[in-house]
C-alpha cells in the first residue's frame, strides 16, 4: 500500500520545476510564441541562481550565517536575470527578426543546457572539490524554511506545510496567471494575440509589445523551475545534466492541461508522482521493472496527446497563430 | 466641407506601386462607392485610412486639421472603423470579446453586453452577444464586426465587398442597415464589384485605376457601363453570353446523393440532378449549403454514404464514380477548379511560381523518373498570354499575384487539360468585373467545345444570365431545379433559405 503521507510531499517536490515550466510555457504560448527553449532557460535560471548563491556564500566567513534577505534575493534576482535574458534573445530572433520559431527553441535548449554545463562545470573546478557538484546548503536552508507548524501537526503539515516558499509561489503564480487569462482584459488581448495577431492588430493591441511581454515573462517563471529544482528539490546541489528532461515535460504539460495553469497545478503533482512511483511501487526481486514503471509520465503524455486530439472542442485547442510570426504588411 | 480629406497619399510594395498621388474626399450622411478592378489599390488606400498601412508619400486631413494615422487604434480614435473583407474576428471568443478587443479599461463582459443589445436595438441587429464566433454564419459575424465599429463609436465606416458572401436577404438587410446609418450623419465608403448594388445604394462613386484616382461623379447621373469604362480605362461590354446548348448529352448523372461529413452531420442529403455536355448547369445556395461537398464528391474527395454518380461518356457507356479515386475519375476528363475563400488552399501552392503549380497537373506523364519541366513552362506563358494574367513572370510565386491573377491562372490550368467536365466554384469570387467577364468567356468557350460544366457561383444575377439551368441547394437538399433563362431572381433566393421557396412549394 503506498503511503501518502511521505508520497505527496515528493510528488509536490518533483512537480513543481514542472509547475514552473508550464505555466511559463502556457503564458508564452497564449501569445502564440511555441518556445521549445523551455528547458534550455529552466537550465540558465538555474545555473544562474547557483552562479550568484556561490558568489554570496563565498563571501561570506563558513562560520557566520548568511543573510536571509539576501541568501533569497541574490539568487532569485540572477535566476530571474538570466531567463529574462534567454526570453529576450528568443523574442529578438523570433518576434523582431521573424526567425523560425522551433529551429529557434531548439537551439535555445542546446544552448541553455550548454551554458548551464559549462558555468557548472567551472564553478566545480573553483572549489576544487572530489565529486562533480557543488554543494550550496547553507543557501539552501534558507530557501527550504518551512512553515512554523508543519512538524508539529501530523499528515496536515507534511502534506501541505511541509515545502520551502517556492513552491507555494508556484501554485501562486499559476492561479495569478489562470486568473489574468481568463477574466482580465489584459488576458483577453493576450489571447487574441496568438489567436488571431492581424484580429488583435486591427483592434489596436500592440503585438510586438505583448509577444516581448509574455516570452519574457514566461522564460522567467520557467526559470523559477530551474531555481526551485536546484535550491530546494536538490537541497542545493548543482551536478551537470542532473536536470534532465524535465523541461520537455513542462512543455508537454501545457497540452495536458489544455493551456490552463490552474489546471497545471494538479496536472503537474501528478506527473510528479508519475515520475517518482516507482520508489513506491513493491518491484520485488526484479530490479527491470522499476525501469518500466519510470516510463509512466511518458507513456501518460502520449495517451493524453491522443484523447487531446481526439476531443475536438475549438477551445481546447492550441491558440490557432501558434508558431507564427506575424508581420503586418505582408500580402 | 469634407469629414476627411486624403491628399497625395502614394504607397509603395517593394515594386509595386499600390497608390499613386490618390486624392480622395469622404463627406458625412453620404454613402461612397469606390470602384476599380482587382489590384487597383482600393483597399490599400482604405487599410492607410485606418491605420494597417501607413502611406509613403502624402497627407490625410479630419476636418481642418492635418493627420497621421499609424495605428489601428489612432484610426478609431478619429472615429474611423474599417469592416474587412477578411473578417478580423477571433473564432474562439465570443462576440462580446470580440467587440470590446482593444478597448482599455476594465474588463465587464456584461456591461459590454447590454451596451451591444442596445446598440443592435437602435439598427435592428440580430447579434447574441454571448455566441462564440465559430458557432456563426457568415453573415453574422460581418454584423458582428459591424457592431464592433459601432460600439468604438465610429461615424466614418469603411466596408471592403461586405456582399461577397451575403444571400439577397443578407444584402437587402444589410442596405437598410447602411441607409440607417447614412441618415443618422455617417460616412460610409463601400468597396465592391457588384455594379448593381453601387447603383442602388450609392450616392457618390469613386475610381481608382492601377491605383490612380480617375474621377468621382454621382451616382445618380452615370450608369453601370460608364462607370465600367472608366475602371477599365476603355469601352467594355457588358452582356454575359449564353449561346443555347449545342446537342446537349447527359454526361453526368447524379441519384440521391448522400454526403456526411467526419463529424456525422449530413451535408448532401438525397441530391439528384443531371448535367449535360454543352451546358452549364449553375449552383445557387446559401454558402456552405453542400457545394463544396457535391463537387469533391464528383471529384472523388470525399465519400459517398449513399447514391450514385455517373458519368457517361462519348459513346453513351456508363462508369459509376462513386468508389473511384480522384486520379482515375480525373482521368475521365472530369476537372475540379475550386476557389476556395482563400483562393489558394485547395488547387494551387501559393509559394510555388507558375510553371510548377502547372506541373501539378502533369508530373505524372511520362515514364522517366525525371519530370517534364519543358510543357508547365509553355503551357504557363500560354496561360499567362491568352488569359492576361498580370505577373512579372512566370518563375514569381503565385502567392505574390493579386486575387483575381491567381484565379485565371486556376481556371486556365484546368481548362488546359482539356476536360470533358468542368468542375467550377466561386470562379469570380472576389475578381472585379472585367476579370469576371474574362473568366464567364472561358467559360462559355467550354461549353461551346461541348464540355458540361458544373458552375457554383454567390451572385444570382450572373447565375441567372450565365447558366442555362440552376440547381439550387438549401441545407444540403435540392430545392428546385430553375430554367436560367426563365427564372426569377427573388423566387430563387427564397429557394436558397428554403427547400422550394416556402409557401411556393406546393406548385413547384
Amino acid at each position: 500500500m503506498l503511503n501518502f503521507t511521505a508520497f505527496i510531499p515528493r510528488a509536490v517536490a518533483q512537480g513543481m520545476p514542472l509547475l514552473y515550466g508550464s505555466t511559463g510555457e502556457t503564458i508564452t504560448q497564449k501569445a502564440g510564441n511555441l518556445n521549445l527553449g523551455i528547458p534550455g532557460v529552466m537550465y540558465v535560471g538555474a545555473i544562474s541562481g547557483v552562479i550568484g548563491s556561490f558568489l554570496y556564500e563565498r563571501s561570506v566567513v563558513a562560520s557566520a550565517a548568511l543573510n536571509p534577505a539576501l541568501a533569497v534575493g541574490i539568487p532569485l534576482l540572477s535566476c530571474l536575470f538570466g531567463s529574462l535574458v534567454m526570453g529576450l534573445i528568443y523574442c529578438f530572433l523570433t518576434v523582431t527578426l521573424r526567425a523560425n520559431q522551433n529551429v529557434t527553441g531548439l537551439a535555445m535548449t542546446t544552448f541553455g543546457v550548454g551554458f548551464g554545463n559549462f558555468f557548472g562545470g567551472s564553478l566545480i573546478k573553483l572549489t576544487g572539490a572530489d565529486v562533480p557538484s557543488i554543494t550550496l546548503s547553507r543557501t539552501s536552508n534558507v530557501f527550504r524554511t518551512v512553515l512554523p507548524f508543519a512538524n508539529s501537526t501530523g499528515w496536515f503539515g507534511k502534506v501541505f506545510l511541509s515545502y520551502g516558499f517556492l513552491a507555494y509561489l508556484g501554485i501562486l503564480i499559476a492561479l495569478i496567471a489562470a486568473h489574468v487569462l481568463k477574466r482580465t482584459r489584459t488576458g483577453l488581448h493576450l489571447r487574441a494575440v496568438g489567436e488571431s495577431p492581424a484580429t488583435a492588430d486591427a483592434a489596436g493591441i500592440n503585438i510586438t509589445g505583448y509577444k516581448y511581454a509574455a516570452t519574457c515573462l514566461g522564460c522567467m517563471i520557467a526559470g523559477l523551475g530551474g531555481l526551485y529544482y536546484v535550491m530546494d528539490y536538490m537541497n542545493g546541489v548543482w551536478s551537470n545534466d542532473a536536470f534532465g528532461d524535465r523541461g520537455w515535460l513542462a512543455i508537454a504539460l501545457v497540452i495536458f492541461t489544455i493551456w490552463r495553469p490552474d489546471v497545471g497545478i494538479f496536472a503537474s503533482i501528478l506527473f510528479g508522482g508519475l515520475y517518482i512511483l516507482y520508489l513506491f511501487l513493491p518491484t520485488g526481486e526484479n530490479l527491470s521493472v522499476k525501469e518500466l514503471y519510470k516510463m509512466l509520465p511518458y507513456i501518460v503524455t502520449i495517451i493524453v496527446l491522443i484523447f487531446t486530439s481526439i476531443r475536438n472542442k475549438r477551445e481546447n485547442q492550441p491558440p490557432a497563430s501558434l508558431g507564427l510570426a506575424y508581420f503586418r504588411e505582408e500580402r | 466641407m469634407p469629414a476627411v480629406r486624403m491628399r497625395g497619399i502614394t504607397k509603395t510594395f517593394g515594386a509595386v506601386c499600390a497608390n499613386s498621388k490618390v486624392d480622395l474626399d469622404i463627406y458625412k450622411g453620404e454613402i461612397l462607392a469606390l470602384l476599380g478592378e482587382n489590384g487597383s489599390g482600393k483597399t490599400t488606400l482604405m487599410n492607410m485610412l485606418s491605420g494597417i498601412y501607413f502611406p509613403d508619400e502624402g497627407q490625410i486631413f479630419i476636418g481642418e486639421q492635418e493627420v497621421s494615422i499609424s495605428s489601428p487604434r489612432e484610426a478609431f480614435g478619429y472615429g474611423i472603423g474599417m469592416i474587412h473583407q477578411h473578417f478580423k474576428l477571433v473564432d474562439v471568443l465570443s462576440a462580446t470579446e470580440n467587440i470590446i478587443l482593444g478597448l482599455p479599461g476594465k474588463l465587464d463582459i456584461p456591461a459590454a453586453a447590454k451596451k451591444i443589445r442596445e446598440i443592435c436595438s437602435t439598427y435592428g441587429f440580430d447579434v447574441d452577444p454571448d455566441q462564440k464566433i465559430y458557432e456563426m454564419s457568415v453573415s453574422q459575424k460581418q454584423t458582428v464586426e459591424i457592431v464592433k465599429v459601432l460600439y468604438r463609436g465610429a461615424d466614418i465606416l469603411i466596408l471592403d465587398e461586405p456582399t461577397a458572401v451575403l444571400t439577397p436577404q443578407e444584402t437587402e438587410k444589410l442596405f437598410a442597415v447602411l441607409r440607417k446609418m447614412r441618415e443618422d450623419g455617417k460616412a460610409i465608403i463601400i468597396i465592391t464589384h457588384k455594379m448593381h448594388e453601387v447603383e442602388e445604394l450609392s450616392d457618390r462613386v469613386a475610381v481608382l485605376r492601377h491605383g490612380e484616382y480617375i474621377g468621382d461623379m454621382m451616382t445618380k447621373d452615370t450608369n453601370a457601363q460608364e462607370m465600367t469604362n472608366m475602371m477599365v480605362g476603355r469601352a467594355v461590354t457588358l452582356n454575359i453570353e449564353r449561346p443555347d446548348p449545342v446537342d446537349p448529352k447527359p454526361r453526368i448523372v447524379i441519384e440521391g446523393l448522400t454526403v456526411r461529413s467526419a463529424d456525422g452531420i449530413k451535408r448532401l442529403d438525397d441530391v439528384s440532378f443531371t448535367a449535360n455536355s454543352g451546358e452549364i448547369l449553375g449552383i445557387a445556395g446559401i454558402s456552405g449549403s453542400g457545394q463544396k461537398e457535391l463537387l469533391e464528391a464528383v471529384a472523388g474527395l470525399q465519400v459517398c454514404e449513399s447514391g450514385s454518380i455517373s458519368y457517361l461518356d462519348e459513346s453513351g457507356e456508363k462508369h459509376e464514380l462513386v468508389g473511384m479515386g480522384p486520379l482515375e475519375i480525373a482521368g475521365l476528363g472530369v476537372q475540379l477548379s475550386f476557389v476556395p475563400e482563400d483562393r489558394l488552399g485547395m488547387g494551387l501552392v501559393g509559394n510555388m511560381d507558375l510553371s510548377d503549380n502547372m506541373m501539378l497537373r502533369s508530373f505524372r506523364v511520362g515514364r522517366s523518373p525525371f519530370t517534364d519541366r519543358k510543357s508547365p513552362r509553355k503551357l504557363a506563358e500560354q496561360v499567362v498570354d491568352d488569359l492576361e494574367v498580370l505577373t512579372p513572370g512566370i518563375t514569381t510565386p503565385v502567392r505574390r499575384l493579386s486575387g483575381g491573377n491567381v484565379q485565371k491562372v486556376l481556371v486556365g490550368r484546368e481548362i488546359a487539360s482539356a476536360p470533358t467536365v468542368l468542375l467550377t466554384a466561386y470562379a469570380v469570387r472576389g475578381l472585379d468585373i472585367n476579370s469576371s467577364y474574362t473568366i464567364y468567356d472561358l467559360i462559355n468557350r467550354q461549353k461551346k467545345a461541348g464540355v458540361a460544366v458544373i458552375y457554383v457561383g454567390e451572385d444570382l444575377d450572373v447565375l441567372l444570365e450565365l447558366c442555362d439551368r440552376i440547381v439550387v441547394l438549401c441545407g444540403g437538399r435540392v430545392s428546385g431545379i430553375v430554367d436560367g433563362r426563365t427564372a426569377d431572381k427573388n423566387r430563387v433566393g427564397l429557394m436558397m433559405t428554403r427547400v422550394g421557396g416556402g409557401e411556393e412549394r406546393a406548385d413547384s
